[in-house]
């Protein structure tokens, strides 16, 4: 790999996922600055090694709810630059917007813990965020869509699945890539749902997913 | 008003001289007769005796004490044995002057004899035998005497003109009469007595029965009314600990299994990207990883369907929001519930919540939907409205029967309203003692 390994503190509880995931990361060129079971270890990891991501499981000790998401907010108070990705056992639509809602969801992940399997994915979707975009879990986004479905309709089949594609946090090359269409047809697509939409254009990926989350929320 | 039960209270009824009750209250006066005087007959002699010598000044101390302990040990040794018939025989005629259950005491275990002298119940049955005896004048005696009485006194007119000159004065209880004139305030009094009659009989018999109730029978309603306490507590303690099992399941298949299986399912994942693709192995190593990946999800499911984690980590106001962002139909949720309630309620209110808004996406074609949680005064309600074409019938296998179980084991109820047209509301009430620190 060309680029500068990029420099990852990973907090999660369990013994077995965080040596699984440590072994993901350098395989895949990512280099484990620290790997930690709880959030004060991973605030002082932060702090320490100044990484270039966050992995961070939400649920950890000693109460076992939210502890990862809140020293992710709060991480993300101190520097709004750092890129973090949370790993949530269960959909919370208002943990996705607390995260969103810090640093203007630059550089910010909210992924389905079983995500991690898909291992190629989960890769993309950390590197995104390590560049400074966005990753909301499919699921989130399909009960989004799910949600919006009289306003949607509006949409043809071949739109809702970009629009999808674009909440996850996807660029257009991604999404071409994805659908198996040329990257201009995508632009032609976007250009449509934007319009149907009434959201207003733009070619900012971050701002895009924003704009189509906020949306998509109501 | 209902119908008294008991010769007591029908005494307070305005009808009673020309009810059943007097009648009853003779009958049971007149079958508890021959009791009072076997019971007086075996147990009461010694002390008649003792009482008649008393009173004609010659009985000495040691005489009297001889009295006193034969009368004692009479009751003492006899007492047990004559009240278990007496005991029988008088819950039998208990019945007419008392309608409520009547049922014996029940009899400890071992040999009839020896439980005669150790069975509290045996005791309270030989008090009873004793009652009766020293009582007997009065339950035997009364109402008779009172009905001579009174129909001397109404008849003494007659009695007075049927008087041949010569004869002596008709002697009644005050005096004696000899004309007509001065017999009416003893018929006026007679009259008086009749009227009072029936409320002197109903009276006796009720005392007695309430004697005899106290003394013979196991109080049902009391036990019946203990045990039922002690089978609805027994019923939440279960439910209480198939709670704790539920939650000790969830967190061993979630630390344990679940941990396990999607480090095994990251691992296969690894393994396929290492070997070439399209070789035989790759083509096993992604099949794997795929079966793994179900089955991650499949185990998902299973804790779920014990018991959500969002509800076990976050608590009820955020579950229900978690199933309110999965609903297909848009839900608002509109719970304030302060810290956490305990995990039975929690459980439940949610799994009615789930019911709920599984039936609001199949049948009701609502456009939307409302779930509003409140605790009020230890009582956590939880409605579930929404604007569909209503009409839902629990009868019709929507599940909220089974839910309607669940409720009623955690002492709640479960209300539905759903006339044709809309709008649905089910509710549910659940109480609860608010529980801080979860």
């Amino acid at each position: 790999m060309q680029r500068e390994p990029i420099r990852v503190v990973l907090a999660e509880d369990g013994v077995l996922l965080r040596e699984g995931l440590a072994g993901l990361f350098d395989r895949f060129g990512f280099q484990v600055a620290a790997a930690v079971g709880d959030a004060d270890a991973l605030k002082r990891a932060v702090a320490e090694h100044r990484p270039g991501l966050v992995v961070t499981d939400i649920r950890m000790p000693p109460g076992f709810t939210d502890e990862g998401l809140r020293a992710a907010v709060e991480l993300r108070e101190a520097d709004p630059d750092l890129p973090v990705v949370v790993l949530s056992q269960y959909v919370q639509h208002r943990y996705a917007a607390d995260l969103l809602g810090s640093g203007g969801g630059r550089g910010i992940g909210y992924l389905l813990k079983d995500r991690v399997v898909d291992v190629e994915e989960f890769i993309d979707a950390l590197e995104r965020v390590a560049a400074g975009g966005t990753a909301v879990d499919p699921q989130v986004v399909s009960q989004l869509l799910r949600r919006r479905r009289d306003p949607l309709s509006a949409l043809t089949a071949r739109e809702r699945d970009v629009l999808a594609l674009i909440a996850e946090g996807r660029s257009n090359a991604a999404v071409a890539r994805l659908l198996h269409v040329s990257e201009a047809a995508v632009g032609k697509h976007v250009g449509a749902i934007l319009a149907k939409l009434d959201l207003p254009q733009t070619e900012d990926t971050n701002r895009r997913v924003l704009a189509v989350l906020a949306y998509l929320r109501g | 008003m209902d119908e008294p039960r008991t010769a007591l209270e029908a005494l307070g009824r305005r009808r009673l001289p020309v009810s059943a009750w007097p009648w009853r209250a003779a009958l049971h006066l007149l079958t508890v007769a021959p009791l009072a005087a076997a019971a007086f007959a075996v147990l009461g002699v010694p002390w008649v005796v003792l009482a008649a010598r008393l009173a004609g000044g010659g009985a000495g101390i040691g005489e009297a004490a001889v009295l006193m302990l034969v009368g004692i040990a009479l009751i003492a040794v006899l007492g047990p044995l004559v009240s278990a018939p007496l005991a029988r025989a008088a819950r039998r005629g208990l019945r007419r002057v008392d309608h409520r259950r009547i049922d014996p005491r029940p009899r400890p275990p071992g040999p009839w004899l020896r439980t005669r002298y150790t069975d509290p119940g045996a005791r309270l049955e030989t008090a009873y035998a004793c009652l009766i005896a020293f009582a007997s004048p009065v339950l035997v005696l009364a109402v008779p005497l009172t009905v001579v009485l009174a129909g001397t006194f109404v008849a003494s007119p007659v009695l007075v003109l049927a008087q041949r000159p010569g004869d002596l004065p008709v002697a009644l209880a005050f005096g004696q009469v000899s004309t007509v004139g001065q017999t009416l305030p003893y018929v006026s009094a007679g009259l008086v007595l009749l009227a009072a009659l029936p409320y002197l009989a109903t009276l006796l018999a009720g005392v007695h029965g309430a004697a005899a109730r106290a003394l013979l029978t196991g109080a049902p309603d009391e036990d019946l009314r203990a045990e039922l306490v002690e089978v609805s507590r027994s019923r939440t303690r279960l439910a209480d600990a198939f709670e704790a099992e539920r939650l000790r399941i969830e967190r061993d298949l979630h630390d344990g299994a679940q941990q396990r299986l999607v480090g095994l399912t990251l691992k296969l994942g690894l393994a396929r990207l290492d070997l070439p693709p399209g070789s035989p192995a790759a083509a096993t190593v992604g099949e794997a990883h795929d079966q793994a990946k179900h089955l991650m999800a499949e185990l998902r499911e299973l804790i779920h369907g014990i018991r959500p984690q969002i509800l076990t980590d976050l608590g009820l106001a955020a579950a229900l929001g978690e199933l309110a962002d999965a609903s297909p139909v848009p839900v608002t949720v509109d719970a304030r519930l302060d810290g956490r309630l305990p995990g039975q309620v929690e459980h439940t209110a949610y799994f009615v919540a789930a019911e709920a808004l599984t039936n609001v996406a199949r049948h009701s074609g609502a456009a939307s939907a409302r779930v509003t949680a409140r605790v009020r005064d230890g009582l956590l309600t939880v409605d579930v409205a929404d604007d569909g074409r209503g009409g839902a019938d629990p009868g019709l296998g929507t599940g909220l029967t089974g839910l309607a179980d669940r409720v009623a084991v955690t002492g709640g109820r479960m209300l539905l309203s759903s006339p044709a047209g809309g709008p649905t509301v089910l509710r549910v009430e659940l109480p609860c003692n608010e529980n801080r620190s979860a």
